[in-house]
């Protein structure tokens, strides 16, 4: 097996649902060993969302939760008692890295937030990753990915002219959420290994969203520079191009087309004809929208003569941007990512074997690798127990008698 | 005051148009010293603006992407005045060079040479093309970090696709689930899409795993990051519903697979929407208690889950008519301080105002000399000890060339002029 990035450093995870577990799961795929920490009843939540086999729930079929926490450990602690939060703390003293997604006030409450955790091990990282930060008139609200992205994102613009606001596929603002939290959480190990600075990091959904490069980030300057507020609205097209979603013989292809590749349209289309054509001609012609309908007319009578695997490779010859629009089971079977291996089968012991995405990049020298499928509920709460604190079956017992551990 | 996490990283930045130049965006951020490399002679589309001088009639179609110059004026250097490179080339530095020309390429040997990481988002094969591969870049700095960032990878049927970050998302399924439900022509699939959010968070996490390895053992690497699959896992649900129940899940538009209600829903006053989420029964029951129990949420078929996805359309009627009489803003405090999950939907206008990102000090105002004085929005994570800071506005092309060629370049002031004679170093595009 090559060495992996993240291979010597050590994570708490006291995450559950969607952006914390996704932050954690990216940094063991990376390598770091990530113990998650989860309630003795019933575990991480998540293991009660779908999808299920068959559509039964079972707290350890979860597709969600199988994808999530891949490469993970699972220990159970039960946090609200004295006991569990001693053998916390004593586990924080020797890790690298926490990261936490509780509502802001709870770690507070169980005196476990940073103030409480620096004196025990002042090089930690702990990363905090909450719905509006850990400050702010919006803190204790709650959100789910609709909330932070109709706040924060760009859904204000998206959709069509005249109709309500429109999202994106769910969840999205959670995982992009936790890959920047998992982002920000090297940044502090970096800033701990260069400078010796160990810190909190505090990572607002909200905020991941209000800066992200497509779109918020973008808006919020373009905004001040034009004073420019658009809502809902069908994107203006630019003269006669082409640019969204066109239905073709067998499906839906996705064409932009930019002022620069007119001519590789052309090409595509195999109509030379076009660049002679006073309506087409010059640019100042491609920019009048009058001559939009006449060209479309030409475009939509070719894609219905096309199917999508042709258009894409027309499309790939001429060098533009065209693709197939796939359903998430034609993204399984297509030939590029069945070639590339970007589907691993896992087997899990109790869930069983299912393709999930494999590594998120691919590093010459240490690859992420998948190493264990995820875990079950407190699968590995003695062996970890053992080796960090040295407990011994009789204090293990009288842990599991007492509830603090499953 | 300690060094932020990152300073004494040096990057050389190829990076164009969003993904690339977002993931280089938070390096800066954080203390590297990322210099962009750009060419007086070649104008990436879509990165400085769509052209480098756009024409009366470009101004005149009005596309909101095309004409976000400051004050809506390109003014004589518009490539430094365009909103969706100055959203994220703040702490950065610019410097030009035509790497297509040996003189050129002798420039960014020497930077290199001087650097931690190289990052690149062209199409695959390009940076071989100019004599930049790993193989070559390693000869220059044997412990040299490499990203290079095509959308579909190094290897496979779409490695030389051209697409940007939409077209992608059509491959990778997330086009085929997102849209209103009536739309079957698929005409209004929204054009702000996921993959630029994603390769930027996913690109700087592979490059700060290489660099923490590069600490520990002084070896560097190349990294293949296709931002195809990086942002594959973020349709994790979809795919594992695909194989554990053949489903097919075309677009629900606002609607939730396993919550009702969930919507977003008109207020009082044109283009005002809050959205309301309520993941199980007990929220159920808090959503009621806030609304003060009127008889049409008493009804046994909207008590469950199941029976609430059933009457989806029902629901989302009565709920219209208690969010018409509100503002968004009220209607979202009400049912917040009812335990209830919802929020306005803001527009740019109102997340510029809004309380609690000017209470955590999300905007920071600069002064940028061709484009006038603004709040720019900021970063993407506070750290306690090492807070980022706004030490630069946005870069202007060339900017820093004098600092690149003279201070850490090594080039004479003879040299220099000759270099500007070629058509190295400038400021404007040919």
């Amino acid at each position: 097996m090559p060495p992996q990035a993240l291979d010597d450093l050590l994570v708490l995870d006291l995450t559950h649902y969607i952006a914390g577990p996704y932050c954690t799961k990216l940094l063991a795929d990376y390598g770091a060993r990530v113990i998650k920490i989860e309630r003795p009843d019933g575990g991480d939540p998540c293991r009660r969302l779908g999808p299920f086999p068959d559509d039964i729930p079972h707290p350890e079929r979860s597709g969600l939760f199988l994808h999530l926490n891949t490469n993970k450990e699972s220990v159970t602690l039960n946090l609200k008692s004295f006991r569990g939060r001693q053998l916390l703390l004593r586990l924080v003293a020797k890790a690298h890295i926490v990261v936490e997604n509780f509502h802001p006030r709870v770690l507070f409450s169980l005196g476990l937030d940073y103030p409480f955790l620096r004196p025990v091990n002042t090089r930690l990282i702990m990363t905090s990753i909450s719905n509006f930060g850990q400050t702010g008139p919006y803190r204790d609200w709650r959100a789910q990915d609709l909330t932070l992205y109709g706040m924060g994102g760009e859904m204000y613009t998206s959709g069509a002219t005249g109709r309500e606001p429109l999202k994106q596929a769910h969840n999205l603002t959670l995982y992009q959420g936790g890959a920047v939290a998992a982002a920000a959480t090297m940044t502090g190990v970096l800033g701990m290994r260069r400078h010796q600075v160990g810190q909190h990091i505090d990572v607002s959904l909200f905020e991941t969203q209000a800066g992200s490069i497509d779109r918020r980030l973008t808006s919020l300057l373009a905004y001040q520079y034009t004073g420019d507020n658009p809502g809902p609205g069908d994107a203006l097209p630019v003269g006669i191009l082409p640019s969204g979603i066109f239905a073709c013989k067998d499906g839906y292809v996705d064409i932009r087309c930019t002022m620069p590749w007119w001519p590789r349209l052309v090409a595509m289309l195999d109509m030379p004809e076009l660049l002679d054509d006073p309506r087409f001609r010059t640019e100042e012609a491609r920019l009048n929208a009058e001559n939009r309908a006449p060209f479309l007319r030409l475009f939509y009578a070719w894609l219905q003569r096309h199917t999508r695997d042709e258009i894409v490779r027309k499309a790939q010859q001429v060098r533009l941007p065209g693709t197939a629009v796939n359903t998430p089971a034609q993204v399984l079977n297509d030939a590029h990512f069945v070639e590339r291996g970007a589907f691993v089968s896992v087997t899990h012991p109790v869930a069983g074997t299912w393709r999930l995405p494999g590594a998120p990049a691919r590093s010459s020298v240490t690859p992420c690798q998948l190493r264990r499928p995820a875990p079950l509920l407190g699968q590995d709460t003695e062996r970890v127990l053992r080796e960090f604190l040295h407990l011994d079956d009789a204090t293990l017992r009288e842990l599991r008698q007492d509830g603090v551990i499953l | 005051m300690f060094p932020l996490p990152l300073e004494g990283i040096r990057v050389v930045d190829f990076t164009n148009v969003y993904a690339g130049p977002y993931a280089t965006m938070m390096l800066a951020d954080y203390g590297a010293e990322v210099i962009r490399v750009e060419s007086l002679h070649y104008f990436p589309s879509a990165t400085r603006g769509y052209t480098p001088r756009p024409s009366p009639a470009l101004m005149a179609t009005g596309a909101r992407v095309v004409v976000a110059y400051a004050d809506r004026t390109p003014g004589a250097r518009p490539w430094n005045r365009h909103a969706m490179f100055n959203c994220h080339a703040r702490n950065k530095l610019s410097m030009t060079v035509d790497i297509r020309r040996p003189e050129g390429l002798d420039v960014v040997r020497r930077l290199i040479e001087r650097s931690d990481i190289v990052v690149d988002n062209f199409s695959a094969d390009v940076m071989q093309r100019m004599g930049l591969s790993y193989d070559v870049l390693r000869r220059w700095k044997p412990d040299i970090i490499v990203m290079t960032m095509p959308a579909f990878g190094l290897s496979g049927p779409y490695k030389t696709t051209q697409a940007f970050g939409i077209g992608v998302e059509g491959l990778c399924g997330f086009t085929a689930v997102r849209g209103y439900e009536d739309d079957v022509e698929r005409q209004h699939v929204p054009a702000v899409v996921h993959m630029d959010a994603a390769s930027g968070p996913g690109a700087v996490l592979a490059l700060l795993a290489a660099l923490y390895y590069r600490e520990r053992t002084g070896q560097g690497q190349f990294i293949e990051f296709a931002q195809a699959e990086n942002m594959l896992p973020h349709l994790g649900e979809f795919f594992l519903d695909a194989q554990m129940n053949q489903r097919h899940t075309g677009p629900l538009g606002n609607h939730h697979p396993r919550m009702a209600p969930h919507n977003v829903y008109p207020c009082r006053g044109a283009g005002q929407w809050v959205t309301i989420a309520v993941s199980d029964d007990a929220e159920w029951q808090r959503l009621c208690a806030a609304l003060d129990h009127p008889a049409w949420a008493m009804q046994e078929h909207f008590l469950t889950t199941a029976g609430r996805l059933h009457h989806q359309d029902e629901l989302d009627a009565c709920l219209a008519a208690w969010t018409r009489q509100r503002t968004p803003m009220e209607a979202a405090q009400h049912l917040q301080a009812h335990y209830v999950t919802s929020g306005p939907v803001l527009s740019a206008a109102d997340a510029y105002e809004d309380p609690h990102l000017r209470a955590r000090g999300f905007f920071h105002r600069m002064t940028h000399a061709d484009a006038g004085t603004h709040d720019y929005p900021g970063f993407l994570w506070h750290m306690s000890h090492t807070p980022a800071a706004m030490r630069r506005p946005p870069c202007c092309l060339g900017e820093h060339n004098s600092y690149v060629y003279g201070e850490l370049l090594g080039y004479t002031p003879e040299e220099i002029i000759h270099l500007q004679t070629l058509g190295h170093i400038g400021d404007t595009y040919v």
